[in-house]
């Protein structure tokens, strides 16, 4: 079975995103190979649905957006794995948050991780999740001179040994 | 996304991108992908419904530690359970986002002219 990639995405919105190809430059395949066992790993996750933290981080400049329609925040933000999901806000103009902001586990899903941790599936997540808000220029020109090699930094500070990305 | 996964992947940390458009994750050359027939905002599925969420997140594992190669694509044999023309507007924010705004704006002038 294959999934439709287009099933719930408005009709007019499809050119945007099919037949386009690779981003440019990035047409070559890049491969890192998975080495350990699963149950020896510590695993990170990475949501592009724009949650932060409501109390203590600022949120993603939806602002910036409205004054600039083709622009998005490319910033990224830090998200522990023992936060709790009342804690948690989303800035992201493109989606209904509602079933979000009710359950965070749709887009990051740190419980359930935590799960397979404790039941020895997987060695260990991440103490410190990354979420991003996934509308970005389409040169995308902030996020590879910027927040990815920060996002790569974090990650080897994390000693994590793979990543799980779900856009939103 | 599948972009973002490919500068992380090439600096030495494998990935594994969970999406509902997989096809144009292949497109842009995701090294590994788990395709999901899901609204908008769920990629792990329905809220609350634990079991969903953790056939995604296994699957995503399993992809993530066992794909044997580059370009890999998996799809999850999971149909949403809300009728379509439901799901398709429960979706959507509850106001245009500003470039769709934009867009609607220029058509709207262009058949006025």
């Amino acid at each position: 079975m294959q999934v439709d990639s287009y099933r719930f995405l408005p009709r007019s919105f499809r050119p945007l995103y099919e037949g386009r190809g690779a981003f440019p430059g990035e047409e070559h395949p890049v491969w890192a190979p998975f080495e350990k066992r699963l149950s020896a790993s510590r695993i990170a996750l990475l949501t592009s649905a724009g949650i932060y933290l409501k109390t203590s981080q600022p949120s993603f400049d939806l602002d910036g957006e409205r004054e600039r329609p083709e622009w998005g925040d490319p910033s990224w933000r830090v998200i522990p794995s023992n936060a709790k999901p009342e804690d948690f806000a989303v800035a992201h103009l493109h989606i209904n948050d509602e079933d979000l902001l009710a359950d965070p586990e749709i887009a990051l899903p740190v419980g359930m991780l935590r799960r397979l941790v404790e039941e020895g599936v997987v060695g260990a997540a991440a103490e410190r999740q990354v979420g991003v808000m996934g509308y970005q220029d389409r040169r995308l020109k902030d996020w590879r001179e910027t927040t990815a090699p920060a996002i790569v930094g974090h990650l080897r500070e994390q000693e994590a040994d793979g990543l799980i990305l779900a856009p939103a | 996304m599948p972009v973002l996964a490919r500068w992380i992947e090439a600096a030495g940390i494998p990935t594994v991108t969970v999406t509902m458009m997989p096809a144009v994750a292949e497109e842009r050359r995701a090294p590994r992908i788990v395709g999901v027939e899901f609204p908008f905002g769920h990629a792990f599925g329905v809220a609350h419904d634990r079991s969903t969420q953790r056939h995604v997140l296994e699957l995503a594992l399993r992809v993530l530690a066992g794909a044997s190669g580059f370009g890999t694509r998996v799809d999850l044999d999971v149909e949403w359970p809300v009728p379509l023309r439901e799901a398709y507007r429960a979706w959507q924010p509850k106001e245009p986002s500003p470039i769709v705004k934009k867009m609607l704006e220029a058509r709207a002038n262009a058949a006025r002219s």
